[in-house]
């Protein structure tokens, strides 16, 4: 029905004079791998039938899932996914959510530093959006505590997306399609005919739309539910590699998220000619946490080079190599970090490098990977696969130590 | 007079500690499984006291068994055998020389080494492999092994529950000698560690474990228990380390907390070892000479402990002043609320303190180490007969409402933490279909695989056709890509999972 849908609307999209005739219809089913409750999409994966210590979804194999968000409508959820690739979202209409975090690049956007409206270069690199259902907390530095106050960064930032609430709601309130939609998304709220779109529902529709974005069925996964045979060998050396108290890996990406969710000081050197980013410190004013940033989930990790905040290392190999080649070696002159205990000198072999990459590129799994409007409510079309251009671009990917 | 008395008392509570410590009877070591090899331990009777006595068993239980028994011989590899195990197989080890890492992603696997005449089986690192033995599974005992030159760590554990480490020897093997992490009820028991840079034991993480009788020395953390909840540390014989007992908050870790740990019943002697912690680790800032420190966890009861000749200071409460290498974390409370001190001989402790403790004596204008020091001061903690002891902070302690903990024989719990329970959403048919299968499959709408309705009208009553189906698929139709084989689900799951598709209605 929706696949129909879709294809329908792309015949629309090339007859305009049609489009207005067939309105959108909001997807009444729940992205794959949710389960329709009383109206509401609840999660379901393999892994709530693990226990965790704590409830905390830290451990091993076969480790429950940390707390995570879930019980929006369908509706809400496909109105979300319309914003997220929406550009009127932003202030001039040339950049949507998924400019910086497009379906194709892992929810990232393949930059060292994003770049946001009028080509601006942003000083870190846009996070995955892939299982942030799971975290507790948002933005590289960590000062979010949840995604609706996470996404009015980006939203109301003069260089990110440059709107703010008065235009993002004005301009909603003006498209009738989205009024509709809003309508069909949040029906209690709109029983009155003068009902106007309100800020906490388009905060809700689209964190309904990344809480969807769920990534827990790649080869890993199939081997911590018991399928041995799910890894290489090479693979599975990679793994011990890992989680192995000589790399010591796992002790902060720990499964099943890949993620410990806490923020470490490791002391990653920023791209040439960029100055030392303070990190968790600025939002936190604790000085013992100067360069300190939120431990990234590893989950396809090999869609999202380049890593690190800025974008320092171009591939895998590049970014595990940092962890062997000694405590703060990277650490600029004059700085005074308080580097993670567990970064030291492992003495990890070229082999095992390459292990650890071929185990990393076994955490891909885009099964659940949500379609790309082909027309948008507002009638603009989409623009996140036009090419970011920006003179100062700093590409970690010619950016090779 | 009163010194007298003191020491007749001293020598009542130490005959008191002696009996209580064997009044706990180390729990059997026989391998109780039809067919097994020569060469077993015998049994030390505990199983018949209990059995006499028919009251209490502490730490009874052991990893369930099948009867499989695969027996590895010295130049065969034991991850081979791991690997053709299924859970209840007990994997016997024969003396002999072993150059791998073993991973145990399975439940209920027991690998045993079988000693003759005193030769082990040695797991030999050669310091060029990583770690000893790792395990994900629950049930997971690992005993009878000779650990020696690896780089990481002899037995790390991730997250198996229920797990028995013991009877081990290990021998300079790089970070930490056990370290069962993220686990729930676990037992360390009997094992010989000596040589590790960091924790000889080391419970990380964890909850319900109890690290008994075991010999650690001339490393710089004897036993360390971190961010645990219900730890039982006792009748261990802790020697030559750097610093004794922990029992500790390391701050940013994902478990914030640390609380309910005993320390009873153990010889915490001489541990005045050179630190030689790798720079950076949060144990590289223990003063030498720390017989015990408590560092920010909660409600830690030390009771009848011998602990003599530790150079800095014979037991310390302190909060992070310590942990000075690492990032503060608002999460982590670091005062160590309600210490408990119930009755220990403390004797010839802080003769030499290290520099770092030297400094804080030097505040008090004192240059001997106490035997108790509290560097915070708490107002809630109690102490037992304080008279005995040179303490500095405690001056708000109050005495003990209680003098024994006898009544918490074990932190284990008494059966086996049972896998998750049945809820209404815990089918795992349902899990599957919705975690797995709806990536390609929608009820009533095409998405990369036909609507869940077209294959209902397929299969109608017949499940086990999907569910083989779907282990080996072939291509049906020209209008969809062939479906990727899911035999990674195991033949009950896709079962459940054909179940619950075909009884799907919405």
């Amino acid at each position: 029905m929706f696949r129909v849908l879709i294809l329908l609307t792309c015949l629309l999209a090339n007859a305009p004079g049609l489009a207005v005739e067939h309105a959108i219809v909001l997807n009444a089913d729940c992205p794959p791998g949710f389960e329709l409750s009383s109206g509401h999409c609840e999660l379901r994966s393999l892994y709530q039938m693990y226990p965790s210590l704590q409830e905390a979804g830290v451990g091993g194999l076969k480790t429950g899932l940390p707390e995570w968000r879930d019980g929006f409508s369908p509706e809400q959820t496909d109105l979300g996914r319309y914003l997220f690739f929406d550009p009127v979202l932003s202030g001039d209409g040339s950049v949507s959510c998924a400019s910086c975090h497009h379906p194709d690049q892992g929810f990232a956007d393949g930059l060292g530093q994003s770049v946001g409206i009028d080509d601006s270069v942003l000083p870190r690199s846009a996070p995955t959006l892939w299982n942030v259902a799971f975290l507790k907390s948002f933005f590289w530095d960590g000062r979010a505590s949840s995604l609706e106050e996470q996404m009015q960064g980006p939203l109301y930032d003069a260089h990110e997306m440059g709107s703010n609430p008065q235009l993002l709601l004005k301009t909603l309130n003006e498209i009738p399609a989205y009024q509709q939609l809003f309508a069909q998304a949040f029906p209690n709220d709109f029983i009155d005919s003068g009902s106007q779109v309100r800020l906490d529902h388009i905060y809700a529709a689209i964190t309904a739309f990344q809480v969807s974005l769920i990534s827990l069925n790649s080869r890993y996964d199939q081997y911590a539910h018991g399928y041995a045979d799910a890894l290489s060998g090479p693979e599975k050396e990679g793994l011990n590699i890992f989680r192995s108290f000589v790399a010591r890996c796992a002790e902060c990406h720990t499964p099943p998220l890949f993620t410990n969710q806490q923020l470490a000081v490791i002391g990653t050197p920023e791209p040439e000619g960029m100055p030392f980013d303070a990190g968790a410190q600025v939002p936190m004013k604790e000085p013992s946490q100067r360069g300190g940033f939120k431990v990234p989930s590893l989950r396809n990790i090999a869609l999202t080079a380049p890593y690190m905040h800025s974008g320092r290392f171009a591939s895998l190999r590049e970014a595990a190599a940092f962890y062997t080649g000694g405590r703060g070696h990277a650490v600029p002159k004059g700085e005074e970090l308080k580097i993670h205990w567990h970064i030291w000198e492992p003495n990890l072999t070229d082999e095992e490098l390459d292990r650890l990459v071929d185990f990393l590129m076994t955490l891909t799994d885009e099964s659940f990977k949500p379609e790309q409007p082909s027309r948008l409510p507002s009638g603009m079309r989409p623009v996140h696969n036009n090419v970011a251009d920006a003179g100062g671009i700093i590409d970690g990917a010619s950016n090779h130590e | 007079m009163n010194k007298i008395a003191a020491i007749a008392g001293a020598v009542v509570l130490l005959a008191g500690g002696y009996y209580l410590g064997t009044a706990n009877q180390p729990e059997p070591t026989v391998i109780k499984v039809p067919a097994a090899p020569k060469a077993e331990f015998a049994s030390d009777g505990a199983a018949e006291v209990i059995a006499a006595s028919g009251t209490f068993s502490v730490r009874a239980w052991e990893t369930p068994t099948s009867g499989e028994v695969i027996i590895v011989k010295d130049g065969e590899s034991i991850q081979d055998a791991v690997a053709k195990a299924e859970p209840g197989t007990l994997i016997k080890v024969m003396p002999g020389t072993y150059k791998e890492t073993v991973y145990i992603d399975k439940d209920n696997i027991t690998l045993s080494g079988v000693i003759e005449q005193g030769r082990y089986p040695v797991m030999e690192g050669e310091g060029v492999r990583n770690d000893a033995v790792l395990y994900s599974g629950n049930g997971v005992t690992v005993e009878n092994l000779y650990i020696t030159h690896y780089k990481g760590n002899a037995i790390m554990g991730q997250a198996g529950n229920n797990f028995i480490i013991r009877n081990n020897y290990i021998v300079d093997t790089g970070v930490y000698g056990i370290f069962p992490q993220l686990d729930k009820n676990g037992i360390v028991a009997h094992n010989i560690i000596s040589g590790i840079e960091d924790a000889a034991i080391y419970v990380g993480m964890s909850d319900n474990v109890d690290v008994v009788y075991n010999q650690v020395f001339e490393s710089v953390a004897g036993i360390e228990i971190e961010n645990s909840r219900a730890a039982l540390v006792e009748g261990n014989y802790v020697y030559n380390n750097t610093g004794g007992i922990l029992a500790f908050i390391t701050p940013g870790l994902p478990i914030k907390t640390c609380s309910d740990v005993i320390i009873r019943n153990n010889f915490v002697v001489n541990n005045n070892h050179e630190n030689f912690a790798i720079p950076g680790s949060l144990v590289s800032n223990i003063p030498s000479g720390t017989g015990m420190l408590i560092m920010a966890c909660d409600d830690v009861v030390v009771e009848q402990n011998i602990v003599t000749g530790n150079d800095s200071v014979g037991i310390l409460f302190t909060d992070f002043s310590l942990a000075t290498s690492a990032s503060v974390d608002p999460d982590s409370e670091p005062n160590p609320n309600r210490p408990k001190i119930l009755n220990n001989i403390m004797q010839d402790n802080g003769n030499n303190p290290a520099p770092l403790v030297r400094a804080f004596l030097a505040t008090k204008l004192e240059t001997r180490g106490p035997d108790v020091a509290d560097t915070v001061g708490m107002d809630d903690g109690c102490i037992l007969n304080p008279e005995r002891f040179r303490t500095i902070g405690l001056d708000k302690y109050s005495e003990c409402a209680f003098s024994d903990t006898k009544n918490v024989l074990t932190y284990t719990l008494p059966e086996p933490v049972a896998p998750r329970t049945e809820e209404s959403n815990m089918d795992s048919g349902k899990l599957a279909y919705y975690g797995v299968c709806a990536g390609c499959h929608a009820y009533n709408s095409r998405m990369i695989g036909p609507p869940t309705q077209i294959i209902q009208a397929l299969y109608m009553d017949n499940p086990e056709g999907i569910a083989a189906y779907a282990a080996k698929p072939v291509k049906k139709r020209d209008d969809y890509p062939e479906m990727p084989p899911q035999g990674h689900l195991d033949e009950e799951t896709r079962l459940a999972a054909a179940k619950f598709m075909l009884k799907l209605s919405k």
